[in-house]
């Protein structure tokens, strides 16, 4: 009975499962197809018709990437600009958020404001004078340079306000007469009840940063301080210049770039989708 | 919605305490300055800073990165830039790119939600890959893309011979170009925006879907009558941040097209970019983002009165 009642569920539902396979094939044969043209010998010109599968594997290409060309230098660098970024994000805007939450002081609201009004400042009008910043501080083509300018968001401190704002205050309060400082309760109670903020600031901030392009192509004009994104955008502008791209190796460093946010993806999916769905709902 | 907490928060105001107290007061404020002081010092310096500096910047004729010579020009900047027909050509880009983007990206986008939402065996599987593009890196995207539309070795022109669909020329066509961008950023972004109808779909009542069942409405009928005016709030979010979006494109033609082929892709991002970074006019280019920045806002204005207008202030 209940078998041919949910057998009957599938033959009903059959035509969504083809819908929705026929879109997820749109959604991940690109994908395939840059693993597959991956493995295929350095420099092969496309073969007519495309092989989606190739007859041999050839891991020549990702030998290559770290030996013929200095990937290993722009992964070492997007991983210290990425972490020192994330850390940094969640320690700034953590604090900020808290102290805009939780304590009181003179001028918190209009500060508060100004925070939320450089939001709608778009990037485009303050990277020119930024760039000009970082030259006179001697920061272009450091990590510095790269780092500083992203190291806080007001975004994050709008999102973790929130988030402490839904604390009852009677946490604060008993903790007080409890004589635990400021920092203490802080650090000791907040902090951990707002986690999953947090992560959802910390999964932002990482591919956020580590999948960005335009700050890294005014900081890092030379070859050792190129991040992954630079690296990779630079293989294809300088090679379609000169020669026929090499699009195995290209394909190959585009799955060395895509490895460690698929790898966060998969461990912080939920933050991910909780925080583009909190910044839908609000409006 | 939060005030209630803020009031709470707020609520040891001072009326008449004991000194003890008003000095505990006073060492609370200077700690809740201690908390904002890294991340205001950051805002002061790269974001306050800059965006004064970028009027400041507007004003002069600044051609060298090296803070020497910078002739106060007045308002020159903007006046040549009137007159500047590829700047308009790029701001024109900009909005048929916009124009095409948001609609087409928010109905595919919608459609996939509609979908996804309902309760069926493995959904979650198809939910995390259409989400898949989204978390890749745009460069690395267009680098996949311009080698799955290359004209005589791509797959998509494969296809579309299979189809005995006529082959393009994709990405070197002017005619092509911006509509092939307009189609790689729906198949990047619409997992996205799939999560936030998904959002909107999921606090649509129930009883409200079976009373009109009841009344006799079809499926068709029910969505169109009665799940998308109550996602009228999700739209406007993503109708007027992906606006926003929209005008601020740049990554996908600095890589796929270097905003060719013959200008026809060269939007005002990269427009901007090109001035200030490869010929090095960055009082010229800071009037430019400016520009752009008073076309944003205003189109955003303008979104904002046409829903008031239309009566529907309170989603706003």
């Amino acid at each position: 009975m209940s078998r041919r009642k949910t057998l009957l569920g599938v033959l009903r539902a059959l035509p969504t499962y083809v819908i929705l396979s026929l879109v997820g094939a749109f959604m991940l044969v690109p994908f395939l197809w840059m693993v597959t043209t991956s493995l295929k010998p350095s420099g092969t010109t496309f073969s007519y018709p495309p092989d989606l599968i190739p007859d041999t594997f050839d891991f020549g290409n990702y030998v290559n990437l770290f030996t013929l060309a200095p990937f290993g230098t722009y992964v070492l660098n997007s991983v210290v600009v990425t972490t020192v970024t994330v850390v940094g994000q969640v320690a700034f805007c953590a604090s900020a958020a808290y102290g805009f939450a939780r304590l009181s002081f003179a001028g918190s609201k209009s500060i508060f404001v100004l925070f939320l009004a450089t939001m709608m400042i778009p990037f485009q009008v303050t990277m020119i004078p930024l760039f000009l910043i970082v030259f006179k501080l001697g920061w272009v083509n450091t990590y510095q340079g790269l780092i500083v300018p992203g190291i806080s968001s007001a975004f994050a401190i709008f999102l973790l306000r929130q988030a402490f704002l839904t604390i009852p205050r009677d946490y604060q309060d008993a903790a007080r007469i409890d004589g635990a400082g400021e920092f203490t309760v802080f650090f000791r109670i907040f902090l951990p009840l707002v986690k999953p903020a947090l992560a959802t600031v910390a999964v932002f901030a990482f591919m956020g940063t580590w999948n960005d392009l335009l700050w890294p192509l005014l900081i890092g004009r030379d070859e050792d301080m190129r991040t992954v994104e630079l690296g990779l955008a630079y293989f294809n502008v300088t090679s379609s210049a000169y020669e026929q791209p090499n699009w195995p190796l290209m394909m190959a460093a585009s799955v060395v770039s895509l490895l460690p946010v698929v790898l966060v993806y998969l461990c912080a999916q939920r933050y991910f989708v909780a925080g583009i769905s909190l910044s839908g709902v609000k409006g | 919605m939060t005030s209630a907490v803020e009031a709470r928060a707020g609520s040891d105001a001072p009326t008449g305490q004991r000194p003890a107290r008003r000095r505990r007061r006073r060492r609370n404020e200077r700690v809740g300055y201690l908390f904002i002081l890294p991340a205001t010092a950051h805002l002061v310096l790269f974001a306050l800073v800059p965006i004064l500096f970028s009027l400041y910047l507007s004003f002069h004729e600044w051609t060298s990165p090296s803070f020497l010579e910078a002739p106060f020009v007045g308002l020159d900047n903007y006046v040549s830039l009137f007159s500047d027909d590829p700047f308009w050509h790029a701001m024109y880009n900009t909005a048929y790119y916009t124009v095409l983007s948001v609609p087409i990206g928010m109905a595919v986008s919608l459609a996939l939600a509609v979908v996804v939402n309902q309760k069926l065996r493995g959904v979650n599987v198809f939910r995390a890959v259409f989400f898949m593009p989204v978390i890749t890196s745009w460069v690395a995207v267009s680098v996949i893309w311009i080698t799955l539309l290359s004209p005589d070795a791509g797959l998509v022109n494969y296809l579309f011979r299979l189809l005995h669909l006529p082959q393009q020329n994709w990405l070197d066509d002017p005619h092509t170009a911006m509509f092939a961008i307009v189609l790689i950023n729906t198949w990047k972004t619409a997992g996205f925006s799939m999560v936030i109808w998904l959002a909107g779909l999921q606090a649509v009542p129930r009883e409200l879907l079976e009373a009109a069942s009841i009344d006799g409405a079809g499926k068709w009928r029910q969505f169109w009558n009665v799940t998308l005016p109550l996602l009228a709030p999700t739209t406007i979010f993503l109708v007027i941040t992906g606006v926003i979006g929209g005008f601020q494109v740049f990554t996908p033609m600095y890589v796929i097209t270097e905003g060719g082929p013959l200008g026809a892709t060269d939007v005002a991002v990269y427009h901007i970019y090109q001035r200030a970074f490869e010929e090095f006019s960055m009082g010229y280019a800071s009037a430019q983002a400016w520009v752009l920045f008073a076309v944003i806002f205003v189109v955003t204005l303008l979104q904002l009165w046409f829903i008031r207008r239309r009566g529907e202030s309170n989603l706003i």
